[in-house]
This record gives structure tokens, C-alpha cells and sequence, in this order.
């Protein structure tokens, strides 16, 4: 069974008289630890695609299950949406999110900021700093986990973005430009954490310009004007 | 979303911005401050007037020609009364059935009193009185006697000195059977008062008390100056129908027609303490006035401030929201920023409020005052002041989109 089914997702902006149509009708499978990229020029609806995904955003219309869970339900007169309550506990228990430009909380230790989506989940102090300390072993950060973002360079920082990503078991982990604030060397490395992730049983899902980095997931998707245009698995 | 996380959220926050911080809690400190202050000072003279009026005893009151406590400006409707003078005195007291003590005195400052080589600072006071002062106000001797129905009857010349003026005359010597001069005239110290302290700041015990006939022969006419008169009653229970005997007995006497006011005032200690409370309600709801104001600008300020928070921190509510962060959490971390915010500045004023309300008792030689009542009703409001002014902001970062939020630079 797949482990999220996209089925017409329409997403309609109404900007004064004019209708946007940031998704026109698109339908996506995504099967347990697939890593999938998706492509496109500006404007073609991965971003509004990767929101909503994430949860971030509600569909105009369509249907949406995520890890056997209906999210959005495609119901006769349009789409019968989550909350945002219940899309928070969505994101805190199912996604992880890697940022282009990380979104760490500059106040706080990189283990704290880890530790933020354990705390909204309710996990008790000891387990939180336990999991916490082995995500960041885990993107091998364990000795700078007490430094705040602006002591950490930028590619410690984005695998701090990457283990706060890990540290909820997410069902699936949304990457939105991840290398596109780091140098090539280091987008490299983070790219090959990502590589890891999947290796070890993580369903991933990219957006990304770059073909070289698109090319390391096993099916590509390309967008254009608010709908799928090409869906490459790679056998 | 935990408390511990709330509290180390906003404890951040108002680190990162000190100065910010500082400049809104001063609008808080400055309120709760000027509430607090004159509450304090209000409380310190209410406590140290009823501390005093308690040296006058229970079951007393007073009747003189000019109120005690005067606001308005009718200074001359009083001064035009008649002189309740010793004549009417003598005439009211076989009339009084319920009273138990009545007495009658005049007093007259600045005087010197000399004993051989020794000589007192011209602060001393001179009381004249009749017998049975001892029983309306509480005079105790240490060592002789009280005046008497006889010394008074004879206008005999004879002084009870009040403990400090005793000290200065008479170091080693037993001064009962003493002479001492006041204005070159002799007198015989029958009596030494037990120290009686301070009252309002001046002292009790810079006296000489004689008998009111004595005191006539030098010093005015009998109705030249206005005497006091004060009454004793010991049963509680007919305090009200002896005040009102007096009273009518006294319009009697001076002829007040029916219908027209008193020609005098008679009070109690109560009812000072209450003219007191009338006269510093103004002054207490002028204060609460210029609180509010001042608290009314704070929670603006703090409104305002939170609202720069929140737009500053847009981004971070994105985040947090793409973590998992309900409405709700959003809500508390910033309500409760808000709430330590005021809270801080509501502990500072009302510490400052007290210590600076209680200048006035360390000053004047008061007693020390904390106004619980008060305390706890800055507390109190600063909570109100952090809800009213700081759930709009609150709910503004609650309410944010977080794609929007997200994507906020």
C-alpha cells in the first residue's frame, strides 16, 4: 500500500479578479522509503505541492492520505480539510522538514533546537535528550550539539536541520532546496547524509533545480503549469 | 507544549532585548509605583493616627469650638462661635447623668521652667486642667499625686511635671515637694507623669500640668481663650446616648436656637479616624486615577512591544509551526511573555512603592507599613494589564500562516 496517495489535488489562489491555479488536478503515489525528486521552473506548483505535503497547506480540492491517515477527503462539494490543530500534530508526528535556509531558532543550542519538535510532541525531558543527542550523533554533530546556529557553520547547521528533521521517526522527510545555501562541497556532504537517510529505510521527498542532485533519487518528477508533466522512475 | 519551555522562551526573549525590555517595564514600574507609593504612605499615616488616638483611650470624646480636622475655609464661621469657656463648664456638669468624667483644659506653649540654677529650652508646654484629667486622658504619676477637686477649688499652686521636664530639673533629687518658677511664679511639684512618648511627632512629656484656676490667674481671662472639653464614659453601651446628653445639655447652655448647628464640635477618635479617611480619599482616588493612566500607557507600550516581538518573530512562529506547534502553544508563549513582562516591572514598583511610601515613616518616626492588600492588588492588575494587552498580539502570532511565516523575511 502506498505510504501517501495524492488524488486531483487542485490548489486555487484568487488574487483580485484573477484565478491562480498553483495546482491543476495532480496525482502522485509515493511507496514506503521511495526517494523521489521534483523538478520545475518557477512558478510550475512544486513548492505549493511540497506544502502540501507538509501539511503546511490545504488543498483547494482533492484528496490526501498520509501513512493510511485521510488528511483531506475529497468530498462532493469540494474537500473536507484537517484543522490546523490537527495538521500541527500531522507535521509533528509524520514530516520532517529540511529548509533551503535551515529555519534553527538562532537562540537556542543546536540541541534544543533538535529537541523542539519532541517537546511539542510531549516527550518526556530524559527520552527527549536522549533522542535528541543520537539524532545529532547520527549527522555526526554530537560535539557541537551545545553551540547556538551562528557558531556552526553552514553545512553544521543544515545537518542540525537534518537530524531536527530525524528526531520524530517522521513517515516521510520533505527536503525543500536543502543544498541551495551551501557551496557545492558542502551540498555534497549533505546530499550524501540524505543518500544515508534513505539507505536506512527513510522515504524522502526533494525539490530541487539541480539535476545533478535530482539525479540521486530513484524517481524524478517534473513539474510545469500546476501539473505532473514527467514521472521518471529510475528502475 | 511544557511550561519549562514557555518559560525559557520568554526568558530569552526578554534577554535578547534588554533595553527594550527595561524601557517597557518602566511604564509598569512607574504605575504599580505611584499606586503602591501612596497607598503605602496613605497606610503609614492612617496606621500612625489610630496609634495615637488609642493614647486618648476608648469611651472618650471631645468637644472644642473649631473642628479638629478643618477643610473647608470657614474659619470664620468657627471663630465667631462663642468661647466654650469654664463658666459653662461648671454649669454643664451637674447636668450630665450618664457621663462618667468630664474635663475640662487649655494648654500654652513655649514656656521655661526653672528649678534653683537649672532652667528648661522655652519648649516647654503648660497644661491647665481640671480634676479627673487623669481619667479622660490616660495621665498616670509615676511617683506623687494627681490634681485634686481641692487644688482646683483653691487654685492652689502646685504642678505635675511630665516625665521629660522632670529629667531636665531634677537629675538626683526627688522632686516631689520641689519648687519649681514658671514665669517668676512658685509652684510645688506634687506629681511626676509616667513618660508618655511622642504623639504626631512631638513629645508628651515637655509638660507641666496644673489646676485650671491656677492656670486662669496668669495666663488669659476665663473667656478669652476656648477650652476643650473632654468626656469619659465607660459603658460602651451608652457612649452614644452620653455624647448626645452633652451635646444637648451644651446647646442648652450657649443657647443654640432649634434647628441651628451646633455652636461647637464634638468628636470622637472614631470619627477623626474617619474625617481622616474622607480627607485622603481624594487623595487615594487621585492616585488610583494617575495609576490607571500610567497603566493604561504601559499596556500600550507593552501591546506595542509585543507586537514588534511578534512581527520580529514571525519566522520563528513558522518554524515552530511546522514542527508542530498548535495554536494554543503559540498563544501561551506569547501571553506568557507578556505576563513575565509586566510581572517583573508589577514586583519592582510595588518594592519600590513600599520602600518609597514608607519614606514618609522613617522620616516622621512612624511606624513601618506593608500593604499586603496592595501588594496583591498590583499583582493583581499587572495580570489584568498582561491578558488585556497582550492576548491581541498573542493571538496575532497564533493566528499566523505558517507558509507566510515561513517565508517572512
Amino acid at each position: 500500500m502506498s505510504l501517501l496517495i495524492l488524488k486531483n489535488i487542485f490548489r486555487i489562489y484568487q488574487i483580485g479578479d484573477i484565478e491562480v491555479r498553483a495546482l491543476n488536478g495532480v496525482d502522485v503515489d509515493v511507496e514506503r522509503n521511495e526517494y523521489v525528486s521534483i523538478m520545475g521552473p518557477s512558478g510550475s506548483g512544486k513548492s505549493t505541492l511540497m506544502n502540501i505535503i507538509g501539511c503546511l497547506d490545504t488543498p483547494t480540492k482533492g484528496g490526501y492520505e498520509l501513512d493510511g491517515m485521510v488528511i483531506h477527503q475529497e468530498v462532493k462539494d469540494g474537500t473536507g480539510i484537517a484543522s490546523d490543530d490537527q495538521l500541527a500534530v500531522i507535521r509533528n508526528q509524520k514530516i520532517g522538514f529540511i529548509f533551503q535556509t535551515f529555519n534553527l531558532l538562532p537562540r537556542m543550542t543546536a540541541l534544543h533546537n533538535v529537541e523542539l519538535p519532541l517537546i511539542y510532541g510531549g516527550v518526556p525531558r530524559a527520552e527527549r535528550l536522549e533522542r535528541a543527542q543520537a539524532a545529532l550523533e547520527q549527522v555526526q554533530l554530537a560535539d557541537r550539539m551545545h553551540h547556538k546556529p551562528n557558531e556552526l557553520s553552514g553545512g553544521q547547521r543544515q545537518r542540525v536541520a537534518v537530524a531536527r528533521a530525524l528526531v520524530n521517526n517522521p513517515s516521510i522527510i520533505l527536503a525543500d532546496e536543502p543544498t541551495g545555501n551551501l557551496d557545492s562541497k558542502t551540498s555534497h556532504d549533505i546530499m550524501d547524509l540524505i543518500d544515508n537517510l534513505h539507505k536506512e529505510g527513510n522515504t524522502i521527498i526533494l525539490v530541487t533545480h539541480e539535476h545533478d542532485i535530482a539525479e540521486r533519487a530513484n524517481r524524478v518528477i517534473h513539474m510545469l503549469d500546476g501539473k505532473i508533466h514527467e514521472d521518471n522512475k529510475k528502475k | 507544549m511544557n511550561f519549562k519551555e514557555i518559560f525559557r522562551s520568554a526568558r530569552d526573549s526578554i534577554r535578547q532585548n534588554k533595553l527594550r525590555s527595561f524601557l517597557t517595564l518602566l511604564g509598569v514600574v512607574i504605575g504599580i509605583f505611584s499606586i503602591i507609593g501612596v497607598m503605602t504612605a496613605i497606610n503609614v499615616l492612617q496606621q500612625s493616627v489610630e496609634d495615637n488616638m488609642n493614647g486618648l483611650g476608648a469611651g472618650t470624646f471631645q468637644v472644642q469650638k473649631f473642628p479638629n480636622v478643618n477643610m473647608g475655609n470657614n474659619w470664620w464661621k468657627y471663630q465667631s462661635r462663642k468661647n466654650l469657656d469654664y463658666k459653662d463648664f461648671q454649669r454643664l456638669l451637674p447636668r450630665l447623668t450618664i457621663v462618667d468624667y468630664a474635663t475640662a483644659e487649655d494648654w500654652r506653649w513655649n514656656n521655661t521652667f526653672k528649678y534653683k540654677d537649672k532652667s528648661t529650652k522655652a519648649n516647654m508646654i503648660i497644661a491647665g486642667i481640671t480634676h479627673n484629667w487623669e481619667f479622660t486622658n490616660n495621665l498616670r504619676v509615676d511617683m506623687g499625686r494627681m490634681i485634686s477637686q481641692i487644688d482646683e477649688e483653691n487654685a492652689s499652686h502646685v504642678v505635675i511635671l511630665g516625665s521629660e521636664a522632670a529629667d531636665i530639673l531634677f537629675q538626683n533629687i526627688n522632686p516631689i515637694g520641689e519648687n519649681i518658677k514658671i514665669d517668676g511664679v512658685k509652684y510645688r511639684v506634687i506629681g511626676v507623669a509616667e513618660e508618655r512618648g511622642q504623639r504626631f511627632g512631638n513629645s508628651m512629656d515637655n509638660r507641666a500640668y496644673m489646676p485650671l484656676t491656677t492656670y486662669f490667674k496668669y495666663y488669659g481671662q476665663a473667656n478669652f481663650t476656648s477650652l476643650n472639653y473632654c468626656f469619659s464614659i465607660l459603658d460602651q453601651d451608652q457612649f452614644e446616648e452620653g455624647m448626645q446628653e452633652v451635646i444637648n445639655e451644651l446647646r442648652l447652655i450657649r443657647g443654640d436656637k432649634i434647628g441651628e448647628d451646633n455652636s461647637f464640635e464634638a468628636w470622637t477618635n472614631a470619627s477623626l479616624i474617619d474625617q481622616f479617611n474622607q480627607m485622603t480619599a481624594a487623595i487615594r482616588i487621585a492616585a488610583a486615577i494617575i495609576a490607571s493612566i500610567a497603566l493604561l500607557a504601559s499596556g500600550i507600550g507593552i501591546m506595542n512591544i509585543m507586537l514588534v516581538t511578534v512581527s520580529e518573530r514571525t519566522r520563528e512562529i513558522g518554524v515552530r509551526k511546522s514542527l508542530g506547534a498548535k495554536r494554543r502553544d503559540v498563544l501561551f508563549q506569547f501571553m506568557f511573555e507578556a505576563m513575565i513582562l509586566t510581572e517583573i516591572g508589577g514586583v519592582v514598583g510595588i518594592i519600590l512603592g513600599i520602600i518609597g511610601g514608607n519614606v514618609i515613616a522613617i522620616i516622621a518616626d512612624m511606624s513601618f507599613v506593608f500593604p499586603w492588600d496592595w501588594a496583591i492588588i498590583g499583582l493583581v492588575v499587572c495580570s489584568g494589564i498582561a491578558l488585556i494587552f497582550g492576548s491581541y498580539p498573542a493571538y496575532k502570532a497564533a493566528s499566523l500562516d505558517p507558509i507566510e511565516a515561513l517565508r517572512y523575511e
